[in-house]
């Protein structure tokens, strides 16, 4: 019997200085951004005291991350007003900015505070939105990207996704005690979308793998191999509280939540050795097998009315996409394009899935229309894997390779933007975007 | 959220040494670029017997069982196939004649893959791959007890590197005797 240590982490970084351990950078252009001025938000709290973090700087960084804005250099602003009255439209019409965030932090309490921001359309000189949005020390960064997230959705029509998290997994390699010998580190983080306030979920010498978000954000599924063999562990997010769910013979993989949070879709190779696709019944235990067969059929994901499940299988061969209905029936193969389309991921539309893909050699993210069945190749690695749709279904983070190293990449569901997510040490794999928070 | 930083939670769970039992291929990720097959499980492989380590081409040493050189005890495969090639079968042999003349012996075949592809999809090739090499002992003599097969899919490559070299090395079944 052999035991590992694995650490539970969590929270317990709060003392240690806020560092983001991934550095976002945009890496390939966007067609038209917006040109827009975030100016510096006012201070309203009491004299000397300042707020705990920039929030338009934060702010700026969100909206230039998207691809689609392009916030003025605080340098080049001729003004910096921070109410309505101290607006000079013409200046900022004469600098191209065509909208501009003026805001003012106010602090009636010590640790709460109150960010109130104004987004104007310079051309005209009116108004667009006004908004107060409360916040504490602890919360300051989310609430900064909220706030993001509401001039975001006030100038595309489309939700911001600033203030979603992203899980991924890393693996840090250090030499072992005999010479020679290396020894990893596994751990599964959990940060804010733009790399920011990292925080260990878990750790462990053995590998952990395919971290999978509930519907609601307050768990994550995953795969441990911390008793050397794979099993499926649930951890409560706030309060770290652990469960394992799967440990059954063989392999206990791909964990993937039905929409309702009830059940796991996972991949077992029970009892026969053989991977099937089955349904997992969290609270009761009850385990539906929805396939049979000598093929691999794993990486289910579900749809969005949880009524089908879609999986890998190598039935035909190579790995393929199939269908098969939630409650049990027959399979149908969904990919045709290609040798090789793995690891579905359905968008937040419904309309396409994202998948492993191989393109004349190399590994990449594309998106398959179910309804017409078309193919777009949306990464350029070679060894690109683990995509996963933003919850508002404009952007995918995925995993792929910046030399030897592992690193995290987003791409517009079009293919036009891509950025790259640098962490700073270690190999980074496996990102999932969280859902929406609730609101 | 927030409150978890508040929290500051420590939560040890299980935190109990690791007992470096004799079965355990000590971690191989990696070890730095060697690109010996199998170069991966060095330390700890249940030495029982002397001078195994320099059996040359399994020439003076066993072919089978814990003894049997490191050589010996890797299985590789082809891209995306989990079907055995025929250059294995005496050794595959050898390990079920081990097997079968010593019913108390424990043998853990782990399943691995290149890096190619999807993480899960490398899990189900590795253990395909385990299964295959399962067979074959069980075929032999082996006795399904004495064998257990783990997926370590493309999480534990024996030799680090994104070559054709380097992939066809972690390809493999490794053949781990133990408790």
């Amino acid at each position: 019997m052999r035991h590992i240590a694995v650490l539970l982490l969590l929270g317990a970084l709060a003392a240690a200085p806020a560092r983001a351990e991934l550095q976002i950078e945009i890496t390939e252009g966007v067609d038209q951004a917006l040109p827009i001025a975030v100016v510096p938000f006012g201070w309203q709290g009491a004299p000397g005291g300042a707020p705990p973090l920039d929030a338009a700087a934060i702010v700026a960084a969100d909206l230039a991350r998207s691809g689609r804005f392009a916030p003025l250099p605080r340098a080049d602003m001729l003004q910096q007003p921070t109410s309505a009255a101290e607006v000079q439209f013409d200046d900022w019409r004469r600098q191209g900015s065509e909208v501009l965030v003026i805001g003012r932090v106010l602090n009636p309490q010590p640790g709460q505070y109150e960010l109130q921001f104004q987004v104007f359309d310079v051309l005209r000189g009116e108004q667009l939105l006004g908004y107060r949005q409360p916040a504490t020390t602890a919360n300051y960064r989310r609430s900064a990207h909220r706030v993001a997230d509401l001039i975001y959705e006030k100038l595309t029509g489309v939700r911001g996704v600033f203030s979603t998290r992203i899980a991924y997994v890393t693996v840090v390699r250090s030499a072992g005690k005999a010479p020679g010998q290396v020894q990893g580190s596994y751990r599964l983080v959990v940060a804010d979308a733009d790399g920011e306030n990292p925080r260990i979920m878990v750790e462990s010498p053995e590998p952990i793998m395919s971290p999978a978000w509930s519907p609601d954000g307050s768990r994550i599924a995953y795969v441990s191999f911390e008793n050397r063999r794979s099993e499926i562990y649930l951890q409560d997010l706030r309060s770290g509280t652990r469960k394992r769910v799967s440990a059954r013979p063989g392999v206990n993989g791909a964990p993937a939540w039905s929409p309702d949070g009830q059940r796991l879709a996972v991949s077992l190779s029970r009892p026969d050795g053989n991977l099937d696709i089955y349904t997992l019944d969290i609270n009761t235990q009850v385990l539906t097998r929805l396939t049979t067969g000598s093929a691999i059929d794993t990486e289910p994901a579900w749809s969005l009315d949880g009524r089908q499940i879609y999986f890998t299988s190598d039935s035909a061969g190579g790995p393929q996409v199939y269908r098969v209905p939630a409650e049990g029936g027959s399979a149908q193969r969904v990919t045709f394009e290609g040798s090789y389309n793995a690891r579905p991921r359905v968008s937040p539309d419904g309309r396409q899935l994202a998948v492993v893909h191989n393109d004349r050699g190399n590994y990449r993210i594309a998106a398959v229309d179910l309804a017409r069945s078309t193919t777009q190749v949306l990464s350029d690695g070679r060894l690109d894997e683990s995509p996963s749709y933003a919850p508002n279904g404009e952007m995918l983070i995925y995993a792929t390779r910046a030399g030897a190293r592992g690193v995290l990449a987003t791409v517009s569901a079009n293919g036009r933007i891509k950025q790259r997510i640098s962490a700073l040490e270690g190999d980074v794999r496996e990102p999932a975007w969280s859902p929406f928070p609730p609101n | 959220m927030n409150t978890m930083k508040t929290l500051a939670l420590l939560l040890v769970v299980g935190l109990v040494t690791a007992c470096a039992g004799p079965s355990k291929t000590t971690t191989d990720d990696g070890a730095a670029g060697t690109a010996t097959p199998g170069g991966a499980s060095s330390a700890g492989v249940g030495d029982s017997g002397a001078g195994m380590g320099d059996a040359m081409g399994g020439a003076g040493g066993a072919l089978g069982g814990p003894g049997a050189s490191q050589e010996n005890r890797v299985v590789y495969f082809e891209y995306d196939r989990f079907d055995i090639k025929p250059e294995y079968n005496a050794i595959l042999q050898a390990h079920a004649r081990y097997l079968s003349s010593n019913p108390g012996a424990r043998v853990r075949l782990e399943g691995h893959a290149d890096e190619r592809g999807s993480r899960e999809y490398n899990i189900g090739l590795g253990e395909k791959r385990a299964q295959a090499v399962r067979s074959v002992l069980l075929l032999q003599g082996g006795v399904s007890d004495q064998i257990t097969t783990v997926s370590f899919g493309e999480e534990r490559p024996a030799v680090i590197g994104s070559d054709d070299e380097a992939w066809s090395l972690n390809r493999r079944v490794e053949i781990v005797y133990g408790p």
